[in-house]
């Protein structure tokens, strides 16, 4: 009697039910399309800006003296780039796996204070990294480009911990256990089994936190500076880098800058989208690959 | 450190279970368990489902304690000496008593042939010189996968099917030469024909071999074990003890306990 009720009940609510779905599948569909409209506008937007400017001359020279002249290039902030970043993924990729194994295949005494650590480090606004590398380092032995790694090392410490550490938590206890069972020491089975078996996983959080570094500017500003004079290799001094060159020239009143700048701007998303669709890429070949 | 081959007789080691209790998190999953394990038998566990059939077997190689809050006490002796005794080396002891598993688990970054060399290559057990192309061959031999693979040893591991991945991973515990192989119900994601060609393999290897066997298949343990020991638990959430254990014949024949009668003819588990 009572099952009857509500089924009826349950049967009067139906057409309503229908609309309701109907609606919201339509104001959810116009939603995503919104979404990605503008983001392909912003695309297109910069790349009919960028592209006015960018050529040979501008991957390959460095600014005029005088911002306010045209021509020069960004060469000197690209090869900023290509330093820093390499200097900080160098740093934080050993340290940041070396985290993620020791809380997921020791789970060690400081497993829980390190996911706690990851997770605020991750909410951590970026100009406080540089604010922190700015009064440590670059407050005694004044701004470089090393102090720039430094600061962009730890923004991606804390992106590689946590994509290592998921992609080594999704490797079956299984293979762990084969490998033991053959009188594999826990060390080389990580080495050689696990590790193994999460790389391409691993590779893409990599390939990630790098992109993410590459259009860092704010803790740059605090630490590398800039320099937007001449090509400068040497970390130990203060360097350019693309995303600083983009401020420097944008903010400036001229068109010639902004011109430059937009240039800038199309390179360095090219740059972030070949490191995405690269670690989406690697993501997918892999064996065991990250949720992401 | 060269490969020295150790002579089949040197192989085959027995195991004694006293009064062993394995817990997780402090609570017992098999308790008071006194089981003699002979050489060059096959030893069958059986029982209802979470007896702790795959607790005990995993305490026979050490694995239980790698798992996150696992305990034993008790005794598990390999040839008279307490593997969890002070000074026993965890890592050597589970070189002599291999394992192979439920689902098969080839390692899917290595080939065929590195999946079979992996245990000694691993655990560097073998020099430079050593004829890692005979040590495969002789392991998949030993495992009848030989014919099956031999023109694709270099093929990923994982690219075989289930029947030939888990006499892959049966080659892969053999050629690390155990002297103990303890199996957790390696049949049971396998289609028939795989399933007698396995038992058909265990009935060789016991030639040389140890073997412990886990099985939920009773006509399995009848066609391959020469000894069949029964273990259930009373009630749900209590831990498994050891119930009866004899000559398989006798077991399934004229058991002494009610509730193996019971579990054999399909009244329980
Ligand atoms: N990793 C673990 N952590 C906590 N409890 C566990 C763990 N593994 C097994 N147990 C518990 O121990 C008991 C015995 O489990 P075990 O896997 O040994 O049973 P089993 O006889 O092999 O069962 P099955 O026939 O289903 O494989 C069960 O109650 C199970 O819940
Ligand atoms: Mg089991």
């Amino acid at each position: 009697m009572a099952a009857s009720t509500s089924a009826s009940a349950a049967h009067r609510g139906l057409p309503r039910r229908m609309a309701v779905n109907a609606v919201m599948t339509v104001v959810l569909g116009l939603v995503t399309v919104g979404v990605v409209a503008l983001l392909l506008w912003i695309l297109a937007y910069v790349a009919r800006q960028g592209l006015k400017y960018l050529g040979p001359m501008f991957l390959t020279q460095t600014p005029p003296g005088d911002p306010s002249q045209a021509g020069g290039g960004f060469a000197n902030g690209i090869v900023g780039s290509v330093v820093i970043v390499g200097i900080a993924t160098a740093l934080s990729v050993p340290i940041g796996i070396a985290a993620a194994v020791h809380m997921v295949e020791y789970r060690g005494r400081l497993a829980r204070a390190c996911g706690f650590l990851t997770d605020v480090l991750i909410g951590l606004p970026s100009i406080v990294t540089g604010a922190f590398v700015y009064a440590l380092w670059v407050a005694h032995f004044g701004f470089s480009g090393l102090a720039g790694a430094v600061a962009l090392g730890l923004i991606m410490l804390p992106l590689i911990i946590r994509a290592t550490a998921e992609v080594l938590r999704l490797v079956p206890v299984e293979l762990r256990e084969a490998s033991l069972a053959l009188g594999v020491s826990r060390a080389r089975t990580i080495m050689a089994i696990v590790l193994p078996t999460a790389r391409s996983g691993i590779t893409t959080g990599v390939m990630l936190a790098v992109a993410r570094a590459m259009g860092e500017t704010a803790p740059l500003l605090l630490t590398a500076l800039g320099n937007d004079l001449f090509l400068e290799a040497n970390p130990a001094r203060r360097m350019s880098t693309l995303s600083l060159q983009i401020f420097s020239n944008a903010i400036t009143g001229f068109a010639t800058a902004q011109a430059r700048a937009w240039a800038g701007t199309l390179t360095l998303i090219v740059i972030v989208l070949v490191l995405s669709v690269g670690a989406r890429l690697v993501g997918r070949r892999g064996i065991v690959r990250s949720a992401r | 450190m060269s490969h020295v081959p150790p002579t089949p007789d040197a192989a085959a080691a027995r195991i004694d279970v006293v009064n062993l209790t394995a817990r997780y998190h402090g609570r017992p999953a098999v308790a008071d368990v006194d089981l003699a394990i002979e050489p060059r038998q096959v030893t069958a566990l059986i029982g209802p489902s979470g007896c702790g059939k795959s607790t005990l077997l995993r305490c026979m190689n050490g694995l239980h304690l790698t798992v996150p809050g696992a305990s034993v006490t008790g005794q598990v002796l390999l040839d008279d000496a307490d593997i969890y005794a002070k000074d026993s080396n965890p890592v050597e002891i589970r070189h002599r008593v291999g394992m192979v598993f439920q689902r098969p688990t080839p390692f899917p970054t290595m080939s065929v042939r590195d999946n079979v060399l992996a245990g000694l290559q691993l655990g560097r057990r073998l020099g430079r010189g050593a004829p890692h192309d005979e040590i495969a061959e002789r392991a998949l031999t030993k495992a009848g996968l030989w014919h099956e693979v031999k023109d694709r040893l270099k093929a990923p591991g994982a690219s075989l099917s289930g029947g030939q991945q888990q006499r892959l991973c049966i080659a892969r515990a053999l050629a690390v030469e155990p002297e103990v192989l303890l199996m957790d119900e390696p049949c049971a994601h396998l289609d028939p024909i795989s399933t007698l060609t396995i038992e058909d393999l265990i009935r060789e290897i016991k030639e040389t071999y140890t073997v412990v066997i886990v099985t939920h298949n009773m006509q399995q343990a009848a066609r391959v074990a020469d000894t069949t020991a029964f273990l259930t638990m009373s009630a749900v959430g209590d831990p498994g003890r050891l119930v009866e254990v004899g000559p398989t014949e006798r077991i399934f024949s004229s058991p002494r306990r009610q509730t193996t009668e019971d579990y054999i003819s399909g009244k329980i588990g």
